[in-house]
């Protein structure tokens, strides 16, 4: 089963031809991704051989997913030109849109956002700024490397992309179902809370890892809904207890600001959810272990 | 970025949200200056990046243009709440007779942009939003339509304004999301908004912060920006993402969240080892070539204060191999200024050939440790040595 990527998805890569786009399209096809296509509008009717597969470009998505089938979208292209991207990707009603791309300015995310509110949310945003989303064994749209881990029944969601692998290598004897870096944002599309209730529904995924850090409330949320709607054990990692009050921490969105959004809120809301909260990454992933024995 | 408050200012101004005149200073002769340009009374405000600065004695009012010399020769140089004075704003005076609150924001946890508006204005809006919420209008605006005049009437309903500056408040709005907008502002605050005794609303402080992320579409290279620490300044031009902070034990690591990570982890292995903390943040990102690693070692090892260094690394696109090759090399560069004890942790990709290089290199300062928790143990024990 897995969430939101399975053996099933067909792949296309926007900005395919540019140089980060192509790395990481050889890295998903020799993963076991079925990569289907790119697109670039200036490289329209060309074909790119990547690792012996003859991959054809597309002008646009609309036209990608009508000749390919494609259901899913890797958007790799430079922040000047990632709004344009994943509204075309919106307008094209595409499943699942995975945007990698980091440095996207706020006013841009926030108004492909809303716009596919606007258009019902029929495309399923992951990102921006993310690692994107791998479903061990199945099939992997990002830059998440393909073999950490193999398939398995821990479902984990998180804001930070090393650190979801970093989750994964630990607990890499186990496996997972569907690993998903949401992205540190400030906005994003898919949010802890559409993973968690995904792997609530998911039968393969029998326990779920959620990774937080500094800023937002979206940890917060996600407590809250886990206590009204989670059967399913969580396990919760947050980092950033000793960032300082408005610092950037490297991410756009990882930074205090006054009382909200610190660490230790995040890590009281878990708690009074009835989440355990691991101290360290080690420590987060031996209470998964201690979950998985127990089921 | 954060704005000071004559940035916002002159920001307002070219938008067309009225303001009042004003001009900056950085040294008394240029107040008095400012000030006799002006005419009349004037406000002499200290230019700082911190709330509180009116009791602190930052803001003053100036009868004349000497008057505004001996006020600004006073704040400038002045410390608030740990922020020296470099400028002044002298503007014209204003004679008040009602404040209010306006500000366009970024509603992160709903992902849409918010007005928030008040007429009870002028004092902490913070005290307002807890003691009287219904004060307080809250209207989402969503990021595709932006702010219409019937939008901005809305508004002005929402909050009560009164019917005699309704107008002026809704083309202010009008104004202040062009600025929101096309500046790619993530909070644009006017407060006060006043209404002056002939009926005029006018902006006469504001806060602004910009987008990082957008810079490259806007000429913001000439703005004044605060003055960095002097590490973080070699780092920002050694385009590394580096964060200072009080503490012993050195950190590099790769992506922001193992990083956040990493920093905690020393916290807590610090408890046990002479409190030592964290000294700074420092993310080299997916690459970790030689030559970054060799930079950013370089402003560790110069951080007075860092005792030991703790160099942490998953290997997902990056390969442990080169990861440690990095590491070597960087000590080769740095030869002698290398003098301070090195933990390392590698894991992920390639991580049994990356250990076999620095196990082949056996460099006098570099302990290599299997786990990030043991790791932190070790690094916090050297730099409490």
């Amino acid at each position: 089963m897995a969430i939101f990527l399975n053996e099933n998805s067909r792949i296309i890569v926007q900005g395919m031809t540019g140089s980060e786009g192509m790395k990481h399209t050889r890295r998903m096809l020799l993963g076991g991704s079925n990569i289907v296509g790119g697109v670039n509008p200036r490289k329209a009717g060309e074909t790119v051989d990547v690792e012996g597969k003859q991959l054809p470009v597309f002008g646009t998505v609309a036209d990608a997913m009508k000749e390919t089938g494609a259901n899913v979208t890797v958007i790799f292209v430079p922040p000047a030109f990632a709004k344009a991207a994943m509204i075309e990707a919106i307008d094209a009603e595409i499943e699942l849109a995975v945007a990698i791309t980091e440095g996207i300015p706020i006013h841009d995310s926030a108004e492909a956002w809303a716009y596919n509110v606007n258009k019902g949310q029929k495309t399923r945003l992951i990102g921006p700024n993310c690692p994107g989303i791998i479903s061990p064994g199945k099939s992997n749209a990002g830059i998440t490397p393909s073999d950490i881990t193999g398939p398995g029944p821990i479902g984990l969601v998180s804001k930070s992309g090393t650190l979801t692998y970093q989750m994964m290598f630990e607990l890499r004897d186990i496996g997972m179902s569907t690993a998903i870096g949401i992205g540190g944002d400030p906005v994003i599309g898919t949010t802890h809370i559409d993973a968690l209730a995904a792997f609530q529904a998911d039968p393969e995924t029998k326990a779920i890892v959620l990774i937080g850090e500094i800023g937002g409330d979206s940890e917060e949320k996600a407590a809250a809904y886990i206590k009204a709607n989670v059967t399913k054990p969580v396990v919760a990692y947050v980092a950033g207890f000793t960032a300082p009050e408005g610092k950037t921490m490297g991410h756009a969105g990882a930074i205090v600001s006054g009382s909200a959004g610190t660490a230790q809120a995040k890590k009281e809301a878990f708690e009074a959810a009835g989440v355990k909260v691991g101290k360290t990454p080690s420590e987060t992933a031996a209470l998964m272990r201690e979950v998985i024995k127990s089921l | 970025m954060d704005l000071f408050e004559y940035q916002a200012r002159d920001i307002f101004e070219k938008h067309g949200v009225p303001v009042l005149a004003a001009a900056i200073a950085t040294t008394a002769d240029e107040a008095e200056k400012a000030a006799t340009a002006i005419g009349g009374k004037v406000v002499v405000k200290a230019q700082v990046k911190v709330g509180g600065r009116g009791k602190a004695g930052g803001v003053k009012l100036a009868e004349n243009p000497q008057d505004a010399r001996e006020k600004a020769a006073a704040i400038l140089g002045m410390d608030i709440k740990g922020h020296t004075v470099r400028t002044v704003m002298i503007a014209a005076a204003a004679p008040i007779e009602a404040e209010y609150y306006l500000s366009i924001l970024l509603d992160r946890s709903n992902r849409t942009f918010l007005v928030m508006a008040s007429v009870s204005g002028g004092m902490d809006i913070e005290e307002v939003a807890h003691t009287a919420p219904e004060k307080l209008a809250k209207i989402p605006v969503s990021a595709v339509d932006g702010i219409s005049l019937a939008k901005a009437q809305e508004i002005v309903k929402a909050a009560a304004f009164p019917a005699d500056v309704a107008d002026q408040v809704a083309q202010v709005l009008l104004k202040l999301w062009e600025v929101f907008q096309s500046e790619d502002a993530t909070l644009v605050e006017v407060n006060p908004l006043v209404k002056t005794k002939d009926g005029k609303v006018i902006a006469l402080d504001g806060k602004v912060t910009l987008d990082d992320n957008a810079e490259f579409r806007h000429e913001r290279e000439s703005m004044e920006r605060d003055a960095l620490d002097p590490l973080e300044a070699k780092a920002k031009a050694m385009d590394l993402n580096y964060v200072k902070l009080d503490g012993e034990v050195g950190i590099i690591g790769n992506g922001a969240g193992l990083v956040m990570s990493t920093l905690d982890v020393v916290a807590y292995a610090g408890e046990k080892h002479g409190k030592v903390r964290p000294a700074n943040f420092l993310d080299i990102g997916g690459g970790a070539s030689a030559e970054v690693m060799a930079a950013g070692l370089d402003v560790i090892l110069n951080d007075p204060q860092v005792k030991s260094v703790f160099v942490n690394v998953f290997g997902g696109i990056t390969a442990c191999d080169a990861v440690a090759n990095g590491i070597v090399g960087a000590l080769k560069t740095l030869g002698d200024k290398a003098t301070k004890p090195l933990v390392v942790r590698l894991d992920g990709n390639n991580v049994l050939e990356g250990r076999r290089i620095l196990a082949d290199a056996a460099h006098p300062l570099v302990t290599v440790v299997e786990t990030m928790d043991e790791a932190a143990d070790k690094a916090a024990e050297f730099a409490n040595r």
